[in-house]
Formats: structure tokens, sequence, C-alpha cells
């Protein structure tokens, strides 16, 4: 690891002014899961390191009047046990119970979660977002088996946020601070498919820090997040899918599905949402859905197997929302 | 076991004299020297607030007691322990916050101690496995446990589980076997002795409900 300067300012006035203009100049310490494993593997060296756990602006989970409000150095585990989350929004509790280390929940933080780097072993080895040696395309040509089924563009790592399919389905806005102001950011564009080395995999902005995120709560919406993985524990999901529901009677009036893990960026189903409308969320209409989304996927060559998780993610999501036993 | 557990123990022990440990501290092996600059220059170049990237004095609260120590802003807690306080039981094994053989309590919490720069742990309660392992010449329950179910074999990630068992049963102290399996989920063996440690927990919130050193 590079020696860095070091600083813990208390306001996020302060924090602002210790960035830099280039993701060199200075990195956003939260949780430190994932920073302080890219720094040690040379990944990131960044001359200046701002630990954000003593702002007090950045914590808490507060309802608002249009929905619930989480401060982005909350963390996972305060995330998973806060009431209000669990009652109105269990498609984040899910994934948040889906981060199966408590290490990982009690230090890492939401906006962690949804800031921390890809975990293609190309990207961590120091080749890239869109890894290539001597002309050749690493993924695409070497062992791509947790990589992308979805995604027309160069970038074939996978999001590995947690909460960004569930934030991206529940309509979500994430708020950046820089010096200059503030803008808040749709869940769906905080997350972007890079074209070139230099670009990032999110909105962020170096002189900028992920502040709090806004999910709107809607009377009446059901939610869900159902992820497959390999193992039990201390890994992250090979597909997920977190879905939302909003019902008329019996039936569906309206539905997001959003899958995660399959792409570089969270990856709206919008056939398969739409289909849903005017039906009731049985096992026959939650497994058509569950193909529908999975319909364009476009594996590499080894990792077809993701194409049937993603789809009974899907179908498993939308059973436990509806309520529907399997 | 008991020597290296016990602090009353170690702390006769390191007065024994040399050790491999202290001689490496002695010749300045573990700290890099930061470049000289001139304070005015600095001041000049540093807004307020702001430490290192050269050695830096800090103070850590360890299982009760203050310890300080002098620190490149880089360097982990867990790092800190091992080679500069001489508190060993947090092992460094993966260093990448995945093994959980480094896991400390911080503020009761379990945290990985690799993933933790030592200068941000100032004002923190941390608790390693030396500070609850023995107290008054007699294991912990879960240490006992351990013994008793077999719940180790090289014994490198032990240490870990057990600290992590302790949290674990700190909140969760009438736990089934799956909530078992769930909680220590941040822990891995390669020896494969889950199941020992799984029975191991099992048992210890049995002997702590009947105030066996609890």
């Amino acid at each position: 690891m590079q020696a860095f300067e070091y600083a813990s300012p208390k306001t996020l006035k302060e924090a602002l002014a210790l960035l830099g203009s280039g993701w060199n100049d200075a990195a956003v310490l939260a949780g430190g899961t994932d920073l302080l494993s890219l720094m040690k593997d040379g990944v990131v060296a960044p001359k200046r390191v701002v630990n954000i756990k003593e702002i007090a602006e950045l914590k808490g989970i507060t309802k608002t009047a249009t929905g619930v409000r989480i401060g982005a150095a909350v963390t996972v585990d305060e995330l998973l046990s806060n009431a209000i989350v669990r009652a109105s929004l269990p498609a984040l509790t899910q994934a948040a119970h889906g981060i199966t280390s408590p290490q990982i929940r009690n230090m890492g933080t939401v906006g962690g979660d949804l800031c921390q780097r890809p975990r293609c072993w190309y990207f961590r080895a120091g080749f890239g977002l869109l890894p290539k040696h001597e002309g050749t395309d690493l993924v695409t040509e070497g062992d791509n088996r947790y990589h992308a089924i979805f995604g027309d563009g160069a970038a074939k790592f996978v999001s590995a946020s947690s909460f960004g399919p569930a934030l991206v389905a529940l309509g979500a806005k994430v708020k950046l601070a820089s010096a200059g102001g503030t803008r808040e950011v749709d869940a769906a564009k905080f997350f972007v498919a890079p074209s070139n080395n230099d670009a990032r995999e999110v909105a962020l902005l170096p002189n900028e820090i992920l502040t709090e995120i806004l999910v709107p709560v809607k009377a009446g919406e059901k939610s869900a997040t159902y992820e497959v993985r390999q193992k039990d524990a201390m890994d992250w999901p090979l597909a997920a899918a977190a879905v939302t529901l909003t019902m008329k009677g019996s039936t569906v009036a309206s539905a997001n599905i959003v899958l995660g893990h399959v792409g570089p960026t969270p990856y709206w189903a919008e056939k398969a949402s739409s289909m849903l409308a005017g039906k009731a969320i049985t096992e026959e209409t939650a497994e058509a859905a569950g193909k529908a989304a999975v319909e364009g996927a476009k594996p590499l060559s080894h990792n077809t197997y993701k194409v049937q998780l993603a789809s009974v993610a899907v179908k498993r999501a939308l059973l436990a929302a509806a309520g529907v036993k399997s | 076991m008991s020597e290296i557990l016990d602090p009353e123990k170690r702390e006769k022990r390191k007065g024994r004299g040399f050790s491999r440990r202290g001689f490496m501290q002695g010749i300045g092996v573990t700290g890099a020297v930061a470049p000289a600059l001139l304070p005015e220059q600095a001041q000049a170049q540093t807004p307020p607030g702001v430490m290192g990237p050269g050695p830096v004095a800090i103070t850590l609260n360890i299982n009760g007691k203050p310890m300080k120590a002098t620190v490149e802003p880089r360097e982990t807690l867990l790092d800190t322990l091992r080679n500069q306080l001489d508190i060993t039981g947090a092992k460094r094994v993966c260093d990448r916050g995945t093994c959980g053989a480094c896991s400390v309590l911080v503020n009761g919490k379990v945290s990985y101690a690799c993933s933790i720069l030592a200068i941000d742990a100032q004002g923190k309660q941390i608790t390693t496995i030396e500070g609850f392992a023995m107290s008054g010449g007699k294991p912990h329950a879960v240490v006992q446990a351990f013994v008793n179910n077999d719940a180790q074999q090289c014994g490198y990630c032990t240490p870990g589980f057990v600290v992590a068992s302790k949290a674990f049963l700190d909140h969760n102290p009438n736990p089934t076997y799956e909530q078992v399996k769930d909680g220590l989920g941040g822990n891995l063996c390669r020896c494969g002795t889950y199941v020992g440690v799984r029975k191991a927990v099992l048992e210890a919130a049995k002997m702590m409900k009947g105030g066996s050193n609890a």
C-alpha cells in the first residue's frame, strides 16, 4: 500500500474541501472493506484518504414526506436491523441480509456498497475496467464465469452492489455533494457502463461524496430481493433479482423487475415488468416473467449457467414479494 | 495456550528478555521512515486536520487499556496490534477482509482488523481475543467449548472464530444451529472444522446460561 495523508473531518463541508479533481488526489473512506483491499493490491493509490465516518450528516435512517432517507454512512447492519426499512422496503432488508458476513455488515456502509469497485478478477489484478493484455480481451477470451450476460458495450464486469437492483426497482435517488453544490441522480442513472478505461462505473465524480439515498415509499407497494449464490456465506451472488409490485385487488397494476450481477449496471427487465400488468402472481406467471426477463441475454464462453439462475431469481423474487408460497 | 492467552503470564514472558519480535522492532524492520520535511514546509502544504503520510502518534484503547503507538496512516489495526503492541491473537491470513482470522471487537461489534486503519481505530473500544479468553485462570465458555468439541485443526482461524462466536452469543444468547451457521458467515476454516465450531457455539450458549464464566 502506498503511503497517504489521512484526515477525519467532522463536517461534510470540511470533507468536500479535502477532495481533489482527480481520483488519485483523494479517496473517500467509509467502512474500508473495499478501499483498503484496493490500496493493498495497488489498484488505487490515492495521495489522501478522507474518513467520512465521523460526519453526523451522513448517518441515520429517517422517514421523509415521501419515503425514507438513508445516510450514506449507515452501516449494512444498521439498515438490516432498522424497523422502518423492514416494514416498508423489504427488498432492501433482504439485500442487506444477503451480505452474509457479520463483519462486513458491521463495517460496510450503504454508500460504500453502491460505490464499491467491480469484483472482476482482471480489474482487481490491475488490468482496468475493460481489461486487455497484448491486444487480447481478457474477459471474452479468458475466464468469464462470473461476468456479464447482459450489456452491449465493452464492459463485461458485473455491478457488485447488493442494494443497486432494489434501489433501481424502487425508483430511489442518490444525493451527490461537492464543494460547489448538491445534485440528485436516479439510482438507475448512478450506475454507468464505462466505454473506456478512464471512465467509472458510477456517476460519482472525484470531488463528490455520496451523502444520502432517498427511497420513495408508495402505499401498497410490495418488494423483494432474491439472490442465487454458490455458498451460504462470504461471497457475492451469482445472480439476483429485485422486484416491486403494486397490486389492484389480486392482480398486478404495475411491476418493476431489475436483475443484479448480470451486467455492468443493474439491468431493468422492461418486457418482463410490463407483461405482468393485469395478471395475478402465480407460479406460472412468475416463471413466465423470469423467462422473459432473460430474453436477449448474451452469455460469454463460461457463464451460460447464469441465464437460468437469473430467470429463477426473478420467479422467486416475484413469489416472495406477492407472498405466494412456492 | 493459557500462557499465550493470559495477559499476566504474557507480561512475565515478555520480561524474560530477548524475543524475535522485539529484535525486529529494535532494528526498525516494521516501519518506514518518513521523508524529512521542515515543519514550515509541512504546514504550508497540508490543510488543517490532515495527518501523515509519515508516522503519527496515536493512542488505542485495547482490552480496556490505553496503548500508544506510532503509525503511518496506511498501517492497519491488525499490523499495529501484531507488530507494535505484541498482541498476536488476531491472525493475518488473507489481509483482504474475507477470511475472518483477524476478527476483533470494535465497540462490541465483530470486525476485520485487517480492513481498519489503526489511525481510524482511535477512540474506539478494541477487544482482542486476549481481552476475554482467560479470566482468573479459567477459559471463557467459548474457548472451553471449542476444546470440548474439537473445534480446531491447524488452529489458524481459531482465534477469529472464537471472537466472532463471542460476539454472536453476546447478541444471540439462545441460538439455533441455523442461526449459528448464519452468524459465523464471516469466518473461513480451510481445514473444514465448521461442524465442531457450530457445536461448540451451541454448547457455549448453554454454559453461559449456566453462569460458567460467561
